[in-house]
């Protein structure tokens, strides 16, 4: 049985999932029914200056009849008594000493402030601190947030004021809400931090009230920008870690991964591309705590599976995988096949390749089932037939090499080998 | 044993005819299924409606929050499509090809989400269909069935004038006065010939018979056009011994009286001998059993490999508890003091195939005999001959001839639906009512300029 414990620069959790700063980690009662379940550690819902939050707070993006593929909040950081929640910190750490406990910090723009917020923190027994520089929305009005995550050198100011106090590992958040993540974790590297994560929510709009022309989530008859999470955002959460993993500076520290992480294998598929541990928030706001057991026990059985005994054996396997598209080899060919035993007659594959593709789906009129056929010869090889069609293995991707040596798109031009003429 | 009415309670009768297939309880419930559907390109549950119903469309539009949309979508192509979301054998037509079927997975629910969009839309009269301006025509529509008020649903959009004449005193034909109870109740019928002339520019004339009060002459006369949507009606009779006995009756008869008279008021006999297997002796038979026969005995003279029904049908007549008897033919009813007692049958065996295909049942000599003290016939529905030929109708065995354009041979003369087919579904008879429409718009040189769809 593989061997899910992990290590985040010291800080040891007997899996590799915690739940993300968040409404589910802002008070014992809901972090010790966390630890019940079975969730390796809690990044603790961001503390600061005590706030107010409004009501309503949160919205989504239905698709297909599932719901919350995307989620979006504008809740703010903890709005309880900062004492209160030392104290609750205090005793979740008591009670469950094996599980990691991050608490989020977003002070007040001062050294001084900083100082003295992580000194109370640390008071806890607490095991990690994480720099909130990336919550989207309320806070950066304040100088505070995404506001501090957007300007490398402000991030790189702060980390500098944490770490002269701080006596336990500082990760620092990431804000997406840049068009390139790798300048500002180079600055907080830079600055000190000892690991970093991503992503925190992407500013949105998730919709509007088509009767009331109000966008969600409505707040009296308005609305603000929000930060968009879950299932949507994974895919650009996963491109922003490549990049962090790829970088020499940011590459240097671990890196703990957030966005959209619902099952294990989202989990492994983080991790893959450099995550150390994984962060997951709106999965458990929809389906509860319980969902810690499949997570486990799927990653565990795939690890197994694949001859993983450790989660470093696998960690960052898949990020030099990912090259410059300069490097691609154009000579790799593939066309589509379709097993006409498994075909369903839907003819997804042929519109979607006749509308919008390369026409190289041949269509032979039936009553009532067509048949479709793919003429190789036209096929490019783009996957869209396959990605459209509703049964698994029913279209496959062969390969068809265009050539036994790999060319490049510098070298094919070197060449001067022909381009299309049609 | 008698036959008698007033059964059952009015809550036994109130639960034995509720509808059989429940619609959605709700909006979610729908969603979960539309949502189902791949949205299937030129896809095979469309072309297997005999009106081309745009499935994937109207389902696509559930989804996407426009009830408007999968309303017009519906009904542009089957002004009757509420009816036959209610009424239309759909294993044999779009559910039966659903390409899930080909994955082995049950297919789209299309009938219950059909009923889902069209029902509201039906019953709180949408206006989802505006009159072109009128073109100063007028068509004679005979027959409010199915296929006459397709017909005349699809003339008066293009600015026709039409006038119904129909003999009964509601509009409907076999949808009103044909079908199981349970499955559309005459009210549902009512509100969807409502429907139907909502959209102005129909008139129906009740009361009113070819042939008795009204003569294709006078019509022809009168209009720039005729539709005959006659239907067929004469049930086929058995030939045999003892068919004028009391308690000898007509599926169609039957039928018509449960949906005319009511429940309570039509009687039943304690044990009930249905004669066929088409999709009229199974109402016939499940309806008998539902208001209260004690025994109710489909006879069949071949197997079940031959059933003219649907297998879903045929299952709803086993869990309604009816018998059925395989290879079974009628000789004789017998009675005592002018009161059916018994029915003699034949029994028969399975011999060479015919030219359909099907295996000929053959004698065996054998006979039995069935306690019974009441027998429908259901042994299929005649034309009108005597109408037809009395009018010089060209025709076959009574079925109306018409060419590929939908006139008959006479000029002007339009027919289609079972008049014209022996007796289909419904759904073909609104599509060949559409035709019909097709053809009067040419005849009457409105084609040009402005399209049937246009």
């Amino acid at each position: 049985m593989a061997d899910l414990s992990a290590n985040f620069l010291g800080i040891k959790s007997p899996n590799p999932y915690w739940l993300a700063s968040a409404p589910p980690t802002d008070k014992q009662y809901n972090v010790l029914r966390a630890f019940e379940a079975g969730w390796g550690g809690v990044v603790w819902k961001t503390l600061g200056s005590q706030i107010k939050n409004v009501s309503s707070r949160y919205s989504s993006v239905d698709y297909n009849g599932n719901r919350m593929m995307g989620f979006n909040n504008i809740e703010l950081i903890s709005d309880r008594p900062l004492d209160i929640n030392l104290r609750e910190i205090a005793e979740c750490v008591r009670l469950f000493p094996d599980r990691a406990m991050v608490v989020s910090l977003m002070a007040d723009n001062s050294r001084e402030k900083w100082h003295e917020l992580i000194a109370q923190v640390e008071d806890t027994g607490a095991h990690g601190l994480e720099l909130n520089f990336g919550c989207p929305h309320g806070m950066t009005e304040r100088g505070m947030g995404a506001a501090v995550g957007q300007d490398p050198e402000i991030a790189r100011m702060v980390v500098e004021w944490v770490m002269e106090k701080a006596t336990i590992p500082v990760i620092t958040k990431l804000t997406p809400n840049v068009h390139s993540v790798v300048p500002s974790g180079r600055a907080v590297v830079e600055g000190g931090t000892n690991g970093l994560s991503l992503i925190n929510t992407i500013q949105s709009i998730t919709g509007i009230d088509l009767d009331t022309l109000v966008p969600n989530p409505n707040v009296a008859g308005k609305s603000v920008f929000g930060g968009y999470c879950g299932p949507a955002v994974k895919p650009i959460a996963l491109k922003m870690l490549t990049t962090l993993s790829q970088d020499p500076v940011t590459s240097r520290v671990p890196v703990s991964g957030i966005g959209g992480i619902s099952t294990w294998k989202d989990a492994a598929e983080f991790m893959l591309l450099g995550a150390t541990t994984v962060q997951v928030c709106t999965a458990v706001m929809k389906h509860g705590f319980r969902i810690i057991e499949d997570l486990c026990e799927g990653l565990s059985n795939w690890m197994d599976e694949k001859g993983f005994r450790t989660l470093d054996e696998f960690i960052g396997k898949s990020v030099h995988k990912l090259t410059h598209w300069e490097d691609l080899d154009i000579n790799y060919h593939i066309v589509a096949q379709i097993d006409q035993t498994k075909c369903i007659h839907c003819g997804l594959c042929y519109i979607a390749c006749e509308d919008t593709s390369h026409q190289s789906i041949d269509l032979l009129y039936g009553n009532p089932y067509n048949t479709y056929s793919i003429r190789e010869e036209d096929c490019v090889g783009c996957n869209l037939c396959k990605l459209v069609c509703p049964v698994d293995t029913c279209i496959t991707m062969v390969e068809q090499r265009r050539g036994d040596e790999y060319v490049n798109w510098m070298e094919f031009q070197r060449r001067g080998l022909p381009l299309n003429d049609h | 044993m008698a036959i008698v009415n007033n059964r059952l309670t009015a809550e036994q009768y109130e639960q034995n005819f509720s509808d059989i297939h429940p619609p959605f309880e709700s909006r979610e419930a729908a969603l979960i299924e539309a949502n189902r559907c791949l949205f299937c390109y030129d896809a095979p549950c469309m072309k297997s409606c005999p009106t081309s119903i745009d499935v994937p469309k109207f389902i696509r539009q559930i989804t996407t929050d426009n009830p408007k949309g999968s309303a017009h979508t519906i009904l542009s192509a089957n002004i009757l499509g509420g009816g036959c979301s209610k009424v239309c054998p759909v294993e044999k037509l779009c559910e039966g090809s659903c390409v899930y079927n080909l994955m082995n997975e049950p297919p789209i629910s299309i009938a219950k989400l059909q009923r889902f969009s069209t029902e509201k839309a039906i019953t709180e009269k949408w206006p989802l269909f505006r009159r072109k301006p009128s073109k100063n025509k007028k068509v004679a529509v005979v027959g409010a069935g199915p296929a006459g008020l397709s017909c005349a649903h699809a003339l008066s959009r293009e600015g026709v004038e039409v006038t119904i004449y129909e003999k009964e005193s509601k509009g409907g034909g076999l949808m009103t006065y044909g079908i199981a109870a349970y499955k559309v109740t005459p009210q549902f019928c009512e509100e969807e010939v409502d429907f139907i002339t909502s959209l102005g520019g129909i008139t129906i004339k009740y009361h009113q018979e070819l042939g008795k009060t009204v003569s294709l002459a006078d019509l022809q006369h009168q209009y720039d056009a005729v539709y005959l949507g006659i239907g067929v009606g004469l049930a086929r009779q058995l030939d045999i011994p003892g068919e004028t006995l009391h308690g000898v009756e007509d599926a169609i008869r039957f039928i018509y009286n449960i949906r005319t008279n009511g429940y309570p008021a039509t009687p039943v006999g304690d044990k009930v001998a249905v004669i066929g297997l088409g999709m009229t002796a199974i109402d016939a038979a499940t309806q008998a059993k539902r208001l209260g026969a004690r025994e109710v005995t489909i006879v069949y003279r071949r197997t079940q490999a031959e059933i003219p029904c649907t297998e879903a049908e045929l299952a709803i007549a086993k869990l309604d508890g009816c018998r059925l008897l395989w290879l079974a033919a009628p000789q004789e009813i017998r009675g005592e003091n002018g009161h059916v007692t018994q029915l003699v049958c034949r029994q028969m065996q399975l011999g060479e195939a015919d030219a359909s295909g099907r295996r000929i049942p053959v004698e065996t000599g054998e006979t039995f005999v069935l306690e019974v003290d009441m027998v429908i016939k259901a042994a299929g529905q005649m034309p009108f001959e005597g109408l037809i030929s009395g009018n010089q109708l060209e025709n076959r065995y009574g079925k109306i001839t018409i060419d590929a354009t939908g006139s008959t041979n006479l000029r002007g003369v339009f027919a289609g639906g079972d008049c014209v087919n022996g007796g289909k579904e419904v759904v073909d008879a609104v599509q060949a009512g559409k035709d019909g429409a097709k053809a009067i718009l040419e005849f009457l040189k409105y084609f040009s300029g402005f399209g049937l769809h246009g």
